[in-house]
């Protein structure tokens, strides 16, 4: 049942970035130049409804699935880890025009060159979870 | 119901990608897709050796199933909702990529230059992509997320180390496309 449950909300979710093209190395491309309204109102709008929602949660203290009080951790702390990191992620987004969720569902979809996408981020997964304790944050 | 085989509006796929994250919370999960690089890491035993990747992975697995969902969402997509009009980027944008040796998307939602089986003979591109790939997977668990995580679901919470994220991706990007991307190719 749980299982279920995930299932069909990744599947949604794979359908909704094929569909809205959000997986498209051209999407992004198109983005970085500034020649389209399309993912700037993907990423608005999903962010509005995510603040319209978590508001609600908050304010009327709306109970998880099992019945237990929802509590949004806030993200780690730090500050440097944001600028840099998002700045090398970012690099590796404009190139091959995928973050992580896409990477998968491009693979999902038979893109098997998007399978060296895959090995190397989770050999840059592997590598920050080596250097971790070197690094700023 | 052609909607359905065209591309989806900004409003709607918008909406629901919130929708998606609001589900999860109500799940009691969070929304993140790049953790699942981390627990992919896990998985193979390595956290015995190094202890970032020293966790319960079996906790995670629910979002692996998440993944598994997208894969076959992304398979069912590609293959049974699109029709030719798909991708119609600006014509501005073709006309640059044109330059740069880059086909145009004509109902494509990937340039065969990078994506195609054939562009695998090219060292160049097996190169680009999988130091594209080191990026985003060392890149995201730097900052601790990518734009699941930060831009959708820690924006909507408020959180300013998410803005910085954000603003991180937003400028290198920027340097990518304008400036690294024309030397490439």
């Amino acid at each position: 049942m749980n299982t279920l449950r995930y299932l069909l909300v990744g599947f949604i979710f794979g359908i909704v970035l094929t569909k809205s093209e959000a997986v498209s190395w051209y999407r992004i491309y198109e983005m970085f130049q500034f020649q389209s309204f399309h993912m700037y109102g993907i990423i608005m709008v999903s962010i509005v409804t995510g603040v319209i929602g978590i508001q609600i949660i908050k304010r009327k203290k709306i109970k998880d699935i099992r019945g237990l009080p929802i509590e949004i951790l806030d993200k780690e702390p730090g500050s440097t880890r944001f600028w840099i990191g998002g700045i090398i992620f970012g690099l590796g987004w404009a190139l091959v025009g995928a973050c992580p969720g896409p990477i998968f569902i491009l693979l999902g979809a038979g893109f098997i060159p998007v399978i060296f996408v895959l090995f190397g981020a989770l050999f840059g997964t592997f590598l920050y979870g080596i250097l971790k304790d070197k690094l700023p944050h | 119901m052609d909607f359905i085989f065209q591309t989806w509006p900004w409003y709607v796929s918008g909406f629901l990608i919130g929708m998606i994250m609001l589900s999860l919370i109500y799940f009691g999960k969070a929304f993140g897709m790049s953790s699942n690089l981390s627990t992919l890491c896990s998985m193979t035993g390595i956290g015995k050796r190094v202890s970032f990747f020293d966790f319960d992975w079996k906790a995670k697995r629910w979002n692996l199933i998440v993944v598994l969902g997208a894969m076959f969402g992304g398979f069912v997509a590609t293959h049974f909702m699109n029709d030719s009009s798909i991708v119609a980027i600006n014509p501005k944008t073709i006309a640059q990529l044109a330059q740069l040796g880059i086909d145009a998307p004509n109902g494509k939602l990937l340039p065969d230059v990078l994506f195609s089986i054939e562009s695998l003979q090219s060292p160049k591109i097996i190169f680009i992509l999988t130091i594209g790939g080191v990026l985003i997977g060392f890149g995201t668990r730097y900052a601790g997320g990518c734009t699941s995580g930060h831009a959708i679901s820690g924006l909507s919470n408020f959180q300013i180390k998410s803005l910085k994220a954000v603003i991180g991706f937003f400028i290198r990007g920027l340097i990518m496309t304008h400036f690294i991307l024309p030397l490439l190719f």
